[in-house]
């Protein structure tokens, strides 16, 4: 599944000089702001997630972040896919990314599994036209078609998972960020959810992979950057990445 | 390999968006989550969206008894039941859209917290839930106002419909303001539900507007007390139902017209400030909720 490189192939994500501070605010009112400001306590604490992290993904590249908790890989992930955004330094990415993370975020437990089906998508960046025609697909890759009109509130933790994933996988993107989704559903169901994910990547499109299964990852991906206490301490094969990671 | 065909996007930041104008072009998601949001209100309960009749109707029960009966205002104000109805829905429209949208951004932090989308979804969103909610009102107030012999004219339905427009932009404009500043501050929403609870009487809703000119005088503070826009919608809510039944003491404020466009004005600079202050707070939005 290794990849022969083509010539010039063109940046899908680029990363530049990225600094991101957390502000931790202790307090969450007028009134505690004002009593901790008259106190001379301090109204916040910071916390330094990334620090001058740079490196660049090609299209079609499938890259592992790597890391132990704690060292900023899904902050990483949050600034590629604009949920937060960088306090310094830039990110830009090409083309429609979406995120496999923390799938069913936007699942709603009283709405049928099929009108969540619909909800999702369109969070997801799908018109109604897109999501009719991949509709039946997206069921029945979950395999929860006898299911698709009840609520989502009754569905067992597989089931949930299984259809979030379904929708996140059959979005049309140029870009995949996947956040620890493997760990969960059964056996077969990861093959299928990876098996897919490979072809997707065979397809073209940019990986960006965040998992604690190292075997899994330095399989999944060419490419791994090891991220330690927010900046970068090795950037390269990934068999390699997680060598060094695993030594400490 | 479908990566190196013809057209390359070009390279951009994720996550910096138009703004109001990305959710016009998100509409199918706006309209799914304004249909989520209205499945899912009452769900549980027996009455169900009759609910949010219950609430205006009792109020106007007891404004009607008390005011119009007790205190006899509807001894003076010609209809005054529809008097009181056309303007009622006005600010039951408004401070629903408008505590909605201090909420919509709390309320939604799940999403926000974890996929991009353009954040301005939720207090419009907020709106239009609250506009479905009041359709079924204007519906019903007109239908009064047909029984008691309205009559058609283009000037009373331009009047309805500017009223309606101006409280939708105003709310969304305070909602998006609002939301903003309660993601860091939880003091905004019980703030909005005071000015919820005085909006009622600041607008002539309960009693005509000439009672307090008669106090203040027709100078700076009634000017003041004239282009608050809620003033202006309930106004113009009075100058579409109301007024075309020749009521006895039938007035409405005098200079409506211009009342109404610097009502309309505010109501478009409140948006746009609402905004202004959204994207600067928006940034935070992630990590502090």
């Amino acid at each position: 599944m290794l990849k022969t490189s083509e010539p010039a192939r063109t940046d899908a994500v680029v990363v530049d000089g990225l600094r991101k501070t957390f502000t931790l605010r202790h307090t969450h009112s007028f009134k505690e702001t004002f009593l901790a400001a008259l106190r001379r306590k301090p109204l916040t604490t910071q916390f330094q997630a990334l620090e001058g992290v740079s490196f660049s993904i090609k299209q079609g590249e499938s890259v592992a972040l790597l890391g132990y908790n704690g060292s900023g890989k899904s902050t990483m992930l949050k600034l590629i896919s604009g949920v937060l955004s960088p306090d310094e330094g830039k990110v830009l990415t090409r083309g429609r990314v979406a995120g496999l993370i923390e799938v069913g975020a936007g699942f709603h437990p009283d709405l049928s599994g099929r009108e969540n089906v619909y909800l999702n998508a369109a969070i997801l960046g799908m018109s109604k036209k897109e999501t009719d025609a991949l509709f039946d697909d997206i069921v029945a890759f979950s395999e929860i078609e006898a299911f698709i009109d009840t609520e989502v509130k009754h569905y067992s933790s597989g089931m949930f998972l299984r259809l979030a994933f379904s929708v996140a996988i059959h979005t049309e993107v140029d870009i995949l960020l996947i956040d620890e989704i493997l760990a969960v559903g059964d056996e077969p169901f990861q093959q299928k959810c990876l098996a897919r994910i490979r072809g997707l990547h065979d397809a073209g499109k940019t990986l960006v992979v965040v998992s604690h299964d190292l075997d899994m990852v330095s399989n999944l991906c060419q490419r791994g950057v090891l991220l330690r206490g927010g900046s970068i301490a090795f950037d390269g094969d990934s068999k390699e990445a997680v060598a060094m990671m695993r030594a400490g | 390999m479908t990566t190196e065909t013809t057209s390359v996007p070009a390279l951009r930041a994720p996550g910096a968006g138009l703004g109001l104008l990305d959710v016009f072009r998100r509409r199918h998601l706006l309209a799914l989550l304004v249909r989520k949001e209205v499945q899912i209100r009452y769900r549980g309960s027996i009455l169900g969206w009759l609910w949010s009749y219950v609430k205006p109707l009792t109020q106007f029960a007891v404004f009607f008894v008390a005011l119009g009966i007790v205190l006899r205002q509807g001894e003076t104000i010609g209809y005054y039941a529809l008097y009181l109805l056309s303007g009622m829905m006005i600010v039951t429209f408004f401070t629903e859209a408008f505590q909605n949208g201090t909420r919509s951004i709390i309320d939604n932090s799940a999403l926000i917290k974890k996929i991009f989308i353009p954040r301005e979804l939720f207090p419009v969103a907020s709106t239009l839930v609250a506009v479905v909610n009041t359709l079924p009102q204007v519906v019903v107030v007109f239908v009064i106002a047909l029984i008691s012999g309205w009559q058609f004219s283009l000037g009373a339905v331009a009047a309805i419909l500017l009223s309606l427009l101006i409280i939708t932009v105003f709310a969304t404009g305070l909602g998006m303001l609002f939301g903003a500043v309660n993601v860091a501050f939880r003091d905004a929403q019980s703030f909005v539900e005071i000015i919820g609870m005085c909006a009622v009487w600041a607008s002539p809703v309960l009693y005509q507007w000439h009672l307090v000119a008669d106090r203040v005088g027709e100078g700076a503070l009634f000017t003041l007390y004239s282009i608050n826009p809620i003033t202006a919608a309930v106004e113009l809510s009075h100058a579409g139902f109301w007024m075309p039944l020749h009521p006895k003491n039938g007035l409405v404020l005098p200079n409506l017209v211009p009342a109404s466009l610097a009502g309309l004005a505010i109501a478009f600079a409140t948006l746009l400030l609402g905004q202004f202050v959204f994207r600067r707070l928006e940034g935070r939005f992630a990590q502090d909720l």
